[in-house]
């Protein structure tokens, strides 16, 4: 199994304040990775170095073998291989959700307004928004906006899907919708790493579950292993914590 | 949301009395509202209209017949400050996109024109329309480079257009800084490029966001297209005073005034609609 991406000895801080501190993984393809941690942790910031919205202070970063850490590498190539879905959705409030969709295919991929309609077509109408075509993001639920953000993400074929606590802006009854597309894409064999608190969902999904605290990975393994059977006593106390809040 | 209004409905005995009680209300406060206009403005005129030199005043700038004899020459004056106003306004869109764009640029090969681009801002925003007209009127004759005009609207024009071109550039820049940084994020990470994401992201929100204000620099810079009659140029202002120092009667500045306004007012109403619009719309866009 190939790694489509390898993250060697990061480091990250903000002014003064250490977020990533020594962290290496890597992401065999066709497997979901998932991180747990706090608020604060450094899962998101873990993965805005890999889209390199953040610059890494140290460390090195491989996406298919190639180091996408190195400064002279073109960041909007590497954009294209990788998907991004935020906490909040971030769709564009003057677009419809089509236009939203295939802005990138038609100017970043250069294909034809035609075949990206079409590709965004069939996408809507896999994930049941064929009707919400020609609406604006606003006229959406949040389940809907975030379902759409990630068929944006889809749209460009990533070699990676990010996942940013996509479901933390939700309310509760929206989550689910948005997880099956998640267990969908898995079963699809879409390769991706994603930070969230539904430690249910983490373990329908994860190939690995790697527990991040204070920048650091101090328990990595199966689901099984970590979030029913943790060694480390700082994840013992993490999992009481999110059982007693009523997400396991 | 009429979907949801029953036809069937028929308002209770209750809801009839307070129907009731709330037209008492409105019609207590029109009444008030009247009395005290009337005593306001009532007040105003009487003071003005019992001044010892109300007479002179009626006579020197309110004296219709001449009003109408001024007319038609004040009017072809407007006319100039309409043209000044609506080229002008073209020209100083364009070149305000272009200033805020470099302000708002982080590219390095720009790093000189953001400097410049700062520079011209700072002293086209801090320094007198009226100093910049006198300048550029009578200092770029004076240059005698071929090929320039000396045509004095053309100079008033670019004086204007150097002045106001500062103005929104500015307004436009603060729309683009106020475009959350999500949006751009969200842009980057599908593999757009900085141009790509400030053009069909961040600026098609950002210009929406300040029609109203330039629609209020619209207005301004109709007015302000008066001060170009200095250099002597023909329009309403100018039109106005030779008439006035003519025969010594002030008519036709009212003249002119009046026509500024009728065309000024709609305006402003306009914008002032345009804007109630964009905050309630803001509101209801909530956390994006």
């Amino acid at each position: 199994m190939t790694n489509v991406l390898e993250l060697v000895d990061i480091r990250k801080s903000f002014g003064k304040e250490l977020v990533l501190n020594h962290l290496s993984l890597s992401v065999p393809e066709h497997t979901a990775t998932v991180l747990i941690g706090a608020s604060g942790s450094g899962k998101s910031t873990l993965l805005r170095c890999i889209n390199l919205l953040e610059s890494i202070d140290d460390g090195q970063i491989f996406l298919d073998g190639a180091e996408i850490s190195d400064p002279l590498i073109n960041v909007d190539e590497v954009r294209r291989k990788l998907g991004m879905v935020f906490q909040s959705f971030n769709l564009f409030p003057h677009k419809t959700v089509l236009e939203n969709i295939t802005l990138a295919p038609i100017k970043v991929q250069g294909k034809s307004k035609e075949e990206a309609i079409e590709v965004a077509q069939k996408l809507l109408k896999r994930f049941d928004l064929a009707d919400k075509a020609d609406q604006y993001p606003d006229r959406l639920s949040g389940g809907q906006q975030q379902r759409v953000a990630i068929i944006r993400s889809l749209a460009v074929n990533p070699r990676l899907l990010l996942l940013d606590e996509i479901t933390s802006a939700l309310d509760p009854v929206l989550v689910n919708e948005v997880l099956s597309i998640v267990r969908d894409l898995k079963s699809d064999g879409m390769t991706m790493v994603l930070a969230t608190h539904e430690m249910g969902f983490a373990t329908q999904v994860a190939d690995e579950v790697c527990f991040l605290e204070s920048g650091n990975i101090l328990e990595r393994g199966s689901a099984q292993e970590v979030l029913h059977n943790p060694k480390n006593p700082k994840t013992q106390e993490f999992l009481k914590r999110v059982h007693q809040a009523g997400r396991l | 949301m009429t979907e949801r209004i029953n036809s069937a409905w028929s308002p209770s005995l209750r809801e009839v009395e307070r129907g009731l009680a709330r037209r008492r209300i409105s019609r207590r406060q029109g009444l008030i509202a009247a009395v005290s206009s009337i005593l306001v403005i009532g007040t105003l005129i009487a003071i003005v209209v019992s001044s010892p030199g109300w007479d002179v005043v009626k006579k020197t700038f309110f004296d219709i017949d001449y009003g109408r004899e001024v007319f038609p020459t004040v009017i072809s004056g407007l006319w100039i400050n309409l043209q000044l106003t609506f080229i002008g306004g073209a020209c100083i869109g364009v070149i305000a996109l272009g200033l805020a764009l470099l302000r708002t640029t982080k590219s390095p090969a720009l790093t000189p024109f953001r400097f410049l681009a700062t520079a011209y801002v700072d002293i086209f925003r801090g320094a007198p329309l009226i100093l910049i007209i006198l300048l550029v009127g009578f200092g770029v004759p004076a240059l005698r480079l071929t090929g320039i005009s000396s045509n004095v609207i053309f100079l008033g024009t670019v004086a204007v257009v150097l002045t106001y071109s500062a103005y929104v550039a500015e307004v436009i820049r603060s729309g683009i800084l106020s475009i959350h940084p999500s949006q751009r994020a969200a842009a980057r990470s599908l593999g757009l490029t900085s141009g790509q994401t400030m053009r069909y992201v961040v600026l098609p929100q950002a210009i929406r966001r300040v029609v109203p204000p330039l629609l209020n620099d619209f207005v301004s810079l109709l007015k302000d297209t008066g001060l170009v009659s200095i250099l002597g140029v023909t329009d309403a202002v100018r039109a106005a005073q030779i008439n006035a120092s003519r025969t010594f009667n002030y008519t036709p500045y009212v003249v002119a005034a009046i026509l500024f306004l009728l065309i000024t007012i709609p305006m402003t109403r306009y914008t002032d609609r345009a804007i109630r619009q964009r905050t309630s719309a803001q509101n209801a866009e909530g956390a994006i």
